[in-house]
Formats: C-alpha cells, structure tokens, sequence
C-alpha cells in the first residue's frame, strides 16, 4: 500500500524514535502537517522558527538524541539558519525538515521559494532537495545517520510540496543508509597508540583538556580513570564544563579567555597537554605562538580535520575517544604528582583571596553571588543553560556543574537568544530535570516571545534574568579596549515582572543578595514556568581575562578593589 | 604562468549527484584553500565521479583541505598523488595570430610541442596541445610573441602511475543518484 510522502515523512520520523518536533507550518509544508494529525509525536509550535532550531538543539543536548524541527519554505527556512550555525559550532544532532515550493518551480523565484540547501551548505553537515515522495524515506534516514554519526552534526531535508504529495511505497529495510559509514576514522593505530602512551610515561608536569567531545562520546568514566591512574588533573572547556566532575579533586576549571588564573597558568607551565574531544579553539588557546610552549600535545578527536588545525601536535589520534581512551588505560603509568598538584595549589590560593566569592556582602547585588547562591540552593543538581554574554561567564565560573549534559550553552557561536528556547527544550527531553535558564537582559529581549510557547506547552523553566542595563559583555570591552565609550551598549527593558505576568506566569524582582534564596524558592515551587530578574550591579566585569590575541598568561586579574567599588577599574 | 608545486594533486571520488560540486568549491572557498585547477568528470562507473584538484598551498593547508574533504558525505575517497609517481595532463586551446608572414613558424613552433592546429582562418589558427603542466605553459610562452588571441585550459586530469586501485572504484553508491530536476546540478 503506497502512502503520501507526507506520511512517509511522520513514519521516518517514528521509526527514528522521533517523540518531539518543534516547527512552525506554512503552505509549502502544510501537507506534512495536514499529515501530522494521528501520529503519536508531539508538536511544539514555535513563535519564531530560529527558537524550534535552539529547542531542538536544548533537547538533543539535554537526552543525547537527535533533536527534530520542522519549517515552511523561503522565510521559515531562512529563520532557521542561525540555530543551525549554531548547532553546528557546537556539533548538536539535529534534523531539520523544511517544505520546499513544487518542482516544477524550483529557480523561478516562485512565492517563498529560497535556496535553502544552497543556503545551508557551510552550517550543515550536509543537506538534501527532495523531489519525489520516493526519495523521502532514504533522504530522511541517512540524514538522521549523519547527524548522528562521527562529530554529530545538523542536517537539513528540504522537501518540495509535491514529493509530500506524491505516493510511494514504504520501504524501510531498502532504505538502510551506508554513505554516513564512508568516513568512520581508521582502525586504531598501535602505533600511536604506543606514542601517546610514552608522552604520558615522560610527563612530570601533565594536564588534560576535556572538551564537548568527553561528553557527545561518553567517555566520563575513561577520563577520570585516566586522570585518577596517573594523577593528572583536568582543565575544561566551556562545553566540556559537566563532562567530568566539577568538585572533583583533580579538577582544576575552565580554561581560556575567562578561565581561572591557575588554570590557564597550569596550562602555560604544562610539560603534556592531553587534549580530549576538544579542538583548541582561540577562545582557549589565546596568542597561539605562546601557547602552553614547554608542553608536549597528544590530541584526540573525532574529527581528523580538528587535528594540527591550530595547535601542532606531536601525537595527534582520530578516533571515538571512548573506544581511544580504553585502548590507552591500561597502559597508564600509575603515578603520584603530588608536587606537580601542590604547585597549582598554591596559585589557586592566591587567587581565592580575590574572588568576589569570598567576599562580604556589601550592598551590592554581584551575578556571580546570584550564580554562587543558584548553585548552593539547587545543590548544583540543576540543568542550567545560559545566554551569551557576562553572565554566561558567571554561570561558567560560579555554577559548579559535576552531572553530565548539565550545562547547555552556545559556545562556538555564542548566539544571544539561545537560553530560553534551548532550555524549553530540555525541558521536553528531560522532564524530571530541574531546568534554570540564565539570560541577560539584551539576549532575553531576543527570544522572550517564546515564553508564550512554555506557557503553550506547559513547560516548567525558571528562568533567571541577569539585568545590568548593558550589553554587558560588549560594554566590558569598550570599557578595557575603546577607552569606556559605550557605543550602543546601554539598552532599556521592560518591566520584566510584568512581562511575566503578561504572559502568565510568576515574575518577582530580587535587588539585594538576602532576597536571593526565598525568590529563588518561589520560583522553584511555582508549578509552570518562573522569571526572576536579578537588578545586579551595572559596570561589574568578568575576572580574570585574557584580552584577545594575548597570550594565556598575560591575565587581566580580578581587581582587589572591585568588591568596594563595584565598578570598573577604568 | 603560475607555477605549480607538483605534489599537491588532490583526486577526488564523489557521487555523481547534483551539488556536489557546490559543495567542494564552498568549501575551498569557506576554508580558504588555494586551488590552482579543478577539474571534474564522469568514470567508467554509473553514479561515481572524478575530480583532480591542483592545490596551490603548503603541506599542512593541503592536509587540511584532503581532512575536510574526507568530511563531505559525497566524497568516497581521496587520493593525495605525489606521494608517488603520477600522470598529469592538462589540454589547451589557444588562437594565436598567425598572417601569411609567421603562419609557417608558428606551424613549426606547434610541431616541437606536438601540438595539432584544429582551426584556420585568415590571420589566426587554433592550436590543440595535451601535456603535462609545464609543457603547456611553455607552449603558451612560445606563442605569446605573435598575439595570443584567445586561450582556454581545463586544467589539469591526473593519474598514479603503477597498479593502485581507488577503492572507490569498487565501493557502493547510492541506489538512485539525487533526485529531481537534474539540469539544476552543481
Ligand atoms: C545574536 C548576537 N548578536 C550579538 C552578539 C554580540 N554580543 C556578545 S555578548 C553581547 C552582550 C550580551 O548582553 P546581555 O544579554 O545583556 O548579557 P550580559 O553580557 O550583559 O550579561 C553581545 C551583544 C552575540 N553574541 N549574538
Ligand atoms: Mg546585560
């Protein structure tokens, strides 16, 4: 019995164990969603095509499964590119599906007809032009086998109205997709294998560098055991933050722009780099000349083309670090680097005294005391997931993240707008989580539409606005780097209490540190959806930092007099 | 004439599918790859095709452009010649000023390239000549003194010499190649 290809369509997406799409119909995929109705998915309809993209990209983050979106052609497709870069940056499963204007139109500049597949090229990990109801079952499943497989990535099917229209017979089994298995890495390499291991034996002065790979590849176990073997503490991404353990005793923190002063100084002094699933980004590495110079690199990484890209290696291995890691341990030296770990101990302490952490509550209302306190009072068991921006630094630095796919935040994109619907989501994905978002003001006024579609779908996010009346992150470098003019920086906001309540849902303003705890337990026990918005002090910088282009170790160090004045040292 | 380092011949196997060609040059041109040539055609196999790449860059940039290759779901292999012998071939046609005066040696002149003359008219000819790079830069330098009016290259097709077969000779290919309107390829 031969079905529409808009059937066929919602029969793919159940056999790839699809539960949730999140789209926004429009006529040239109106007959897929004419189609939708009786099919045991759930439909999360959007307020703004680019949020379904960061929905999807939250829930794959949140459960590790591909997450699905689903759009009308020209404008709706469009929307969609941004949550796409985004997703590949930071190399999220994703499918998105778009409705294409009939064959017999393509390159006529029919009504809403764009090249979204040329379009998408560079954000895509590849994308297909569907023409016929036929192709549609292949197309979708190698797509979902792309996304998955490798360095997971987001794929684009773009399906014209007739092929949705169209008849075909459902061949599931015909349909088995192969070319996704064309660029598996190689068999390992014992050879390498043996030179990663002698690094490790030689090294007195070791550090690994957990990246989003840790993660995507599950390697937590691996890597601890690794480090716990031979005593080697771990420095973290951004992404990588959750991978392993935060309070862990060998773990040392973020690394890079805004990483601890020990941290990127332990990395400087570093005799080994074991970089793991992570790709020396320049958010991470700074001045690449000075970088980590007396170090000896082994770099594992899924993706070959991550390997001598930025950072030339002396053992660079391309493989699933999982499958690395295991044939690597039981090689292991067993060692103890007490004085190795004792020497970073004593640089942290000198930084602890400045942290604004450790300091008094002086009247102020600081983010990284709302970050500190969110931490304490959810007992770090939340799945957080920030904006971009100062904040998103805070939330790095003071939200201590030891659970896996506990942080989900727009790193190589760094794309504003992202919080709010990435975090509906996860939500979706894991429904018995605890789910905080942690946005600024600019980016919150990005994506708030989709408020409405939590309140829609009954999602429960609690969602913390950091406000401090500036494109904070901006500010702060016109305020280190062009002499504190503030060119278009200041940026006005609703009444976010109101806001909230226009929409339905519980607002409270907190402005003082002792307000912090019984707002955020309001929140807490609200049943749907909550919003906070944390009036915190306007001028605050995020400490340490390394301006970019400086090399690692020439920080900008936390300013001891900043707790007193609040402001900036400029 | 830009002279070519030999080494960096890139062979290319993709599906034979509409865009693939799109997204090979989007991506020499997104990671910033210079290519000296690109050359693309069909193989003795229904659905596999064949493109050689002259890469005009250092060893590292080269690895990188054959690593990001090999990411392309269309590229079932790629071959970096140089590493051993090899053929490279690239063909020109080239109308060259020619009045009854210099007809004869420029005839002669394409004679010592083995070059054949496709065309004639009053006071040009057209030349045809196949060879390895250098050879036809130095043909095209020969002519150059009496007027060269016209000239079109493929850039270069390029073989390994000895018995290694391409996998992707053998590997298997998609059921059906692309779908829908096949003139809108690459
Ligand atoms: C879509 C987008 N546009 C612009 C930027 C550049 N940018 C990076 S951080 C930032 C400021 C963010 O301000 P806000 O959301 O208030 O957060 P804050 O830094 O104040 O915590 C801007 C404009 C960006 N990252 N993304
Ligand atoms: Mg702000």
């Amino acid at each position: 019995m031969s079905q529409t290809g808009a059937q066929l369509i919602w029969e793919s997406l159940l056999r790839e164990g699809v539960d949730t799409v999140f789209g926004y119909p429009g006529g040239a995929i109106l007959p897929t969603y004419d189609a939708m109705v009786g099919y045991p998915i759930r439909h999360v309809l959007v307020r703004h095509e680019q949020s379904a993209v960061h929905m999807a990209d939250g829930y794959a983050r949140a459960s590790g499964r591909v997450g699905v979106v689903v759009a009308t052609s020209g404008p709706g497709a469009t929307n969609l590119v941004t949550g796409l870069a985004t997703a590949m940056l930071d190399s999220t499963p994703l499918v998105a599906i778009t409705g294409q204007v009939g064959s017999a139109l393509l390159g006529t500049d029919a009504f809403q007809e764009v090249d979204i597949t040329g379009i998408t090229i560079p954000v895509t990990k590849h994308n297909y032009l569907v023409t016929r109801a036929e192709d549609i079952v292949p197309a979708l499943r190698e797509a979902f086998a792309v996304a998955r497989s490798g360095r997971p990535g987001p794929v684009l099917v773009d399906i014209t109205k007739d092929a949705q229209q169209g008849r075909a017979r459902l061949d599931w089994e015909a349909a088995l997709p192969h070319r996704h298995l064309r660029h598996l890495p190689p068999p390992l390499d014992p050879a390498a294998l043996a030179q990663a291991l002698d690094l490790i034996r030689h090294a007195r002065r070791p550090i690994i560098l957990a990246g989003h790979g840790v993660q995507l590849a599950g390697a937590r176990a691996e890597v601890l055991a690794l480090a716990e073997r031979s005593d080697i503490p771990f420095a973290l991404t951004l992404l990588g933050l959750g991978a392993v353990p935060a309070t862990h005793p060998l773990s040392l923190g973020m690394m890079g722009m805004h990483g601890e002063s020990w941290v990127n100084r332990a990395i400087q002094e570093a005799d080994l780099l074991l970089a793991f699933g992570m790709r020396f980004d320049d958010r991470v590495t700074g001045k690449l000349k000075e970088y980590a110079p007396h170090a000896k690199k082994l770099h594992i990484d899924i993706d070959a083309s991550e390997l001598n890209k930025n950072v030339p290696v002396d053992v660079a291995i391309a493989g699933d670090l999982l499958e690395v890691l295991r044939a690597l341990l039981p090689g292991v030296p067993v060692a103890d680097r007490s004085g190795w770990l004792d020497t970073i101990r004593e640089w942290r302490g000198d930084s602890a005294v400045r942290d604004i952490k450790n300091l008094p509550d002086d009247g102020h209302l600081y983010a990284a005391h709302v970050m500190h306190d969110l931490w304490c009072l959810t007992k770090g068991e939340a799945v957080v997931v920030t904006d971009v921006g100062q904040h998103q630094m805070w939330e790095a630095q003071y939200y201590k993240h030891d659970g896996e796919r506990s942080l989900i935040t727009s790193g190589g994109a760094g794309t504003m707008g992202f919080a709010l619907p990435a975090a509906i989501g996860a939500k979706i994905a894991r429904p018995e989580a605890e789910v905080w978002v942690v946005a600024g003001d600019g980016g919150f006024q990005m994506t708030f539409a989709e408020l409405m579609t939590a309140v829609q779908e009954g999602v429960k996010v609690n969602i913390a606005v950091i406000n401090n009346g500036y494109l904070g992150m901006v500010r702060q470098w016109q305020a280190l780097f062009y002499e504190g003019r503030y060119a278009a920086t200041p940026i006005l906001s609703p009444d976010f209490v109101k806001l909230a309540e226009a929409f339905g849902i519980p607002g409270q303003r907190v402005e003082t540190r002792v307000e912090v705890a019984a707002a955020v337990a309001r929140a807490r026990e609200a049943k749907g959806a909550a919003l906070i918005e944390f009036k915190v002090e306007q001028e605050d910088s995020v400490y340490p930092m390394v301006p970019a282009g400086a090399a690692l170790h020439e920080m900008i160090r936390r300013p001891s007099a900043l707790a007193e004045t609040g402001s900036d040292p400029v | 004439m830009p002279h070519v380092p030999a080494p960096h011949v890139l062979v290319v196997y993709t599906d034979d599918e509409p865009g693939v060609l799109t997204r090979v040059a989007s991506l020499i041109r997104r990671r910033g790859f210079n290519i000296h040539s690109l050359t693309v055609g069909p193989t003795e196999r229904t659905g596999l095709s064949r493109m050689t790449i002259v890469v005009d860059s250092d060893a590292p940039t080269v690895r990188q452009a054959v690593a990001h290759l090999r990411k392309l779901v269309n590229v079932l292999e790629v071959q970096q010649l140089g590493e051993g012998p090899m053929v490279v071939r690239d063909l020109v046609l080239v109308r060259v000023t020619a009045g009854p005066k210099v007809r004869s040696e420029v005839l002669q002149l394409a004679q010592v390239f083995r070059a054949t003359v496709v065309d004639i008219a009053e006071d040009s000819l057209v030349i045809e000549c196949t060879g390895s790079l250098d050879k036809i830069d130095a043909l095209v330098d020969a002519m150059r003194p009496f007027g060269i009016l016209e000239l079109g290259r493929t850039g270069a097709v390029a073989m390994a010499r000895g018995t290694r077969i391409p996998s992707a000779t053998r590997a298997p290919l998609p059921l059906r190649t692309g779908s829908g309107p096949e003139a809108m390829s690459v």
